[in-house]
């Protein structure tokens, strides 16, 4: 049976694990509100990009003339993964799962004769699949977006990709990262960016007297050929932004529980501390009185 | 008239894929377009353009009420808006001129020791950016 001395330090190294856990908690609670209203500030963007892309969205199934990120390569031999994970740890299941999702991603990939090429965002996702997959990794990026999180930071990483892409270096490029639900689930998320996939047709296509119909300038691929990387980088970006959002929601949650646990067992230690002080004093007494009766 | 004569503003907006950075009605604005600077009136014919790095002049009556440099980007006009997607906006009252030919001499130099042809001209178009901002600043023509 531990001493009392024993217990009195377990208590309090475990009150002091509950502090820093409760701080953690607060300051994932505080920078996740940030991040949520980083991702929602990209709202008007998205809505209008995705809107002059819908409009010249028809050039989008012309083989001869559309783009080669919109046509491909037509093949899809070589693939690309981008794996958004964090440079943090003590986020719960944040890094596991996405990592998990992209092993099996990977094995289901290979296992169909296709090679694969990864491209890691953060520390922890690197860390993890170095160990089986090291050699597949062409690049990683660590401490992106320190302080905040900007534009810039996507565009790095989406020069990279369409150098890659200019160099014939893959075919089919996708994004792996944690989709923001709320505070307790984060949805591990798919996406493919190169070639780009179509946006369903718009309804005024149909219907030409609906909306207005445009003019371009200098001319519909232009436009398109500058709109779509435009809109890769942001797609990264939004990516990116979830990805920090669900983060700090994963660790708030992970933090809340650990905060939680810790409180159970200065519960259970406490009473188990009572518990031997009483049996030590009984003992005492005991000795002290049978002591007394011996005389 | 779609409105009415009472409302013949056009609303501007500037996009940022961080931010809404501008959303306001205007007399009229004028905007970079690739292929020469146009301005856009109440109910002017619906147009896509892509934008060259330069200068969006804001307009109240006949007085320019703001200037904008932006570093390209698109630009989408229907008969009662104008939406200008960029990626960097800053009014040009905030950019410091030394700091702009700082910069510009900078790429100048870099372009230089530039080896590959990828790197010449991706450093070739943050040239022509920055000399546009030194141009937009300075209202002096830069020589190349």
């Amino acid at each position: 049976m531990p001493s009392l001395k024993d217990l009195k330090n377990r208590i309090a190294s475990v009150k002091s694990t509950q502090k820093i856990t409760a701080a953690m908690k607060m300051v994932a609670a505080s920078k996740l509100r940030r991040a949520q209203e980083q991702a929602e500030a990209t709202r008007p963007y998205a809505e209008r990009i995705s809107h002059m892309l819908e409009t010249v969205a028809p050039y989008y199934y012309d083989v001869d003339t559309g783009p080669r990120l919109v046509i491909g390569t037509g093949s899809d031999a070589v693939q690309l993964l981008i794996v958004i994970t964090s440079d943090r740890g003590l986020c719960g299941g944040f890094n596991s799962s996405i990592v998990r999702e992209s092993r099996r991603r990977i094995q289901q990939l290979q296992a169909d004769g296709k090679t694969v090429k990864l491209i890691c965002v953060g520390r922890k996702g690197r860390d993890q699949l170095k160990r089986d997959y090291g050699k597949l990794i062409v690049h990683s990026y660590e401490d992106l977006g320190k302080p905040r999180l900007s534009f810039a930071d996507a565009e790095t990483i989406t020069e990279r990709v369409l150098a890659m892409y200019e160099g014939g270096e893959y075919d089919v490029c996708s994004v792996v990262y944690n989709r923001f639900k709320s505070v307790i689930s984060q949805i591990v998320t798919i996406q493919q960016l190169v070639p780009v996939p179509a946006p369903p047709p718009k309804a005024s296509l149909e219907n030409p007297d609906e909306g207005p119909t445009y003019e371009f300038e200098p001319d519909e691929e232009t436009l398109l050929t500058k709109l779509v990387p435009r809109n890769l980088s942001f797609q990264i970006y939004r990516a990116l932004l979830e990805s920090a959002a669900s983060e700090q929601g994963a660790r708030m949650s992970a933090m809340d529980n650990a905060t939680r646990n810790a409180s159970d067992m200065i519960n259970k230690l406490t009473l188990n501390y009572n518990r031997t002080r009483q049996a030590v004093i009984t003992k005492e007494l005991i000795e002290i009185i049978s002591g007394a009766e011996a005389l | 008239m779609r409105q009415g004569i009472m409302s013949n503003k056009v609303e501007f907006e500037l996009v940022s894929p961080e931010r809404l950075l501008v959303s306001q009605p205007v007399d009229m604005v004028v905007v970079p377009g690739t292929e020469g600077y146009f301005g856009v009136l109440y109910d002017h014919i619906p147009v896509m353009a892509t934008l060259r790095s330069g200068v969006i002049d804001i307009y109240e009556g006949n007085r320019v009420a703001d200037r904008i440099f932006i570093d390209g980007g698109f630009c989408e006009v229907s008969h009662t808006t104008c939406t200008v997607l960029v990626e960097t906006a800053i009014k040009l009252v905030d950019i410091d001129p030394a700091k702009a030919q700082q910069e510009y001499e900078n790429l100048k130099e870099d372009l230089e020791d530039a080896k590959t042809e990828i790197e010449r001209t991706a450093i070739g178009e943050r040239l022509e950016i920055a000399r546009t901002k030194v141009e937009s600043v300075t209202g002096q023509p830069v020589k190349l």
